[in-house]
């Protein structure tokens, strides 16, 4: 692969070049491409901004009753007891 | 969790200076058990609720998305996250320290969440295999938006936007919730890993651990999984 990277053939390589798994070759291939492509480097900040709003998804706290059985369960393995398997 | 709590150490297992070892089965894996895993596992062996219950807090939402991958029904995925905890306490003497305490969690959360998932026979797709879904063609991009001749063949014909303006609504509460939405319709392996990498911060080795994927299919699923979410976006974003 020496000839010039497409758009189209840059968008499935995002991830590797993210991932740091892209050999070096096409590594450069990629920032290349980037530095004369403006539709590429808009396409990389989406990505970017996607997994950034991915990890921004709300976290659910444990419900009073959850917490209350698997307390609960932690007591009963604590002294020892197998609690009942669930049905 | 105490500062004075002394850590329990079996002295059998371990002499001061030695590396962390649980037992004397621990093969070389070049993986260093962290400090704090390591204060955690002496806690919990030592039956210490407040940290188990902070470990409860901090796992509970990481928990319960890997376990609805599998089971649908809320109460089933409530019960496969008490059933990963008594598992984990009940094996907690056995964790030899091969993998970080998170991950060792995860992977009996995943058993466990599995065979519940055939038990209910509603194993959501769960029959197809990691293979079905890393091959074949699901490209990140409709090809529509490339051109298909003359001599700018593969290049944008139509170029996706910056976002650097629209930052507000990426960060808005009802980005969030489509983009939730997004992740669910995700194949159940490509929703694992997303889960896994980018809600939760796990690195690839973590996740290939703990789902049994190699390097390979866990990237490709990724990036599907990645692709998908920002074609998704996009659109809402568009739309706006
Ligand atoms: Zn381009």
């Amino acid at each position: 692969m020496t000839e010039e990277l497409s758009c189209q053939e840059l968008v499935e390589l995002v991830t590797e070049y993210l991932e740091g798994a892209l050999p070096p070759g096409d590594v450069e291939r990629f920032e290349t491409h980037l530095a004369g492509c403006r539709g590429c480097r808009n396409y990389l900040e989406q990505m970017r901004h996607t997994i950034q709003v991915v990890g921004h998804l709300t976290e659910d706290h444990v419900a009073p009753e959850a917490k209350e059985t698997l307390l609960a369960t932690f007591r009963g393995w604590k002294r020892g007891e197998t609690p009942p398997s669930p049905a | 969790m105490p500062a004075t709590q002394l850590p329990y150490v079996p002295s059998s297992v371990r002499r001061p200076g030695e590396p962390f070892a649980m037992t004397g089965e621990g093969k070389p894996t070049g993986f260093t058990l962290s400090a704090e895993d390591r204060r955690v596992v002496e806690a919990l062996r030592h039956g210490d609720e407040t940290v188990f219950l902070a470990l409860v807090e901090r796992y509970y939402a990481t928990m319960r998305r890997l376990a609805a991958v599998y089971v649908d029904d809320p109460a089933v995925v409530e019960d496969v996250v008490q059933d990963a905890w008594l598992g984990a306490l009940q094996g907690i003497h056995r964790f030899e320290g091969r993998s970080s305490f998170k991950t060792w969690l995860l992977r009996i959360l995943t058993n466990i969440a599995k065979t519940r998932a055939q038990r209910e026979r509603r194993s959501i797709a769960f029959s197809n295999l990691v293979s079905d879904d890393v091959e074949g063609d699901e490209p990140a991009v409709a090809p529509e938006r490339f051109l298909t001749s003359g001599r700018w063949v593969g290049h944008w014909a139509a170029a996706p936007a910056s976002w650097a303006t629209v930052e507000d609504r990426l960060a808005a509460i009802e980005t969030q919730t489509y983009v939730a939405q997004a992740i669910q319709t995700l194949s159940p392996h490509q929703r694992q890993v997303i889960i896994l990498r980018d809600i939760e911060g796990l690195n690839a080795d973590e996740v290939c651990n703990i789902l049994g994927l190699t390097e390979t299919n866990q990237r490709v699923l990724l990036h599907r999984a990645r692709s998908k979410v920002r074609r998704v976006l996009e659109q809402f974003i568009n739309a706006a």
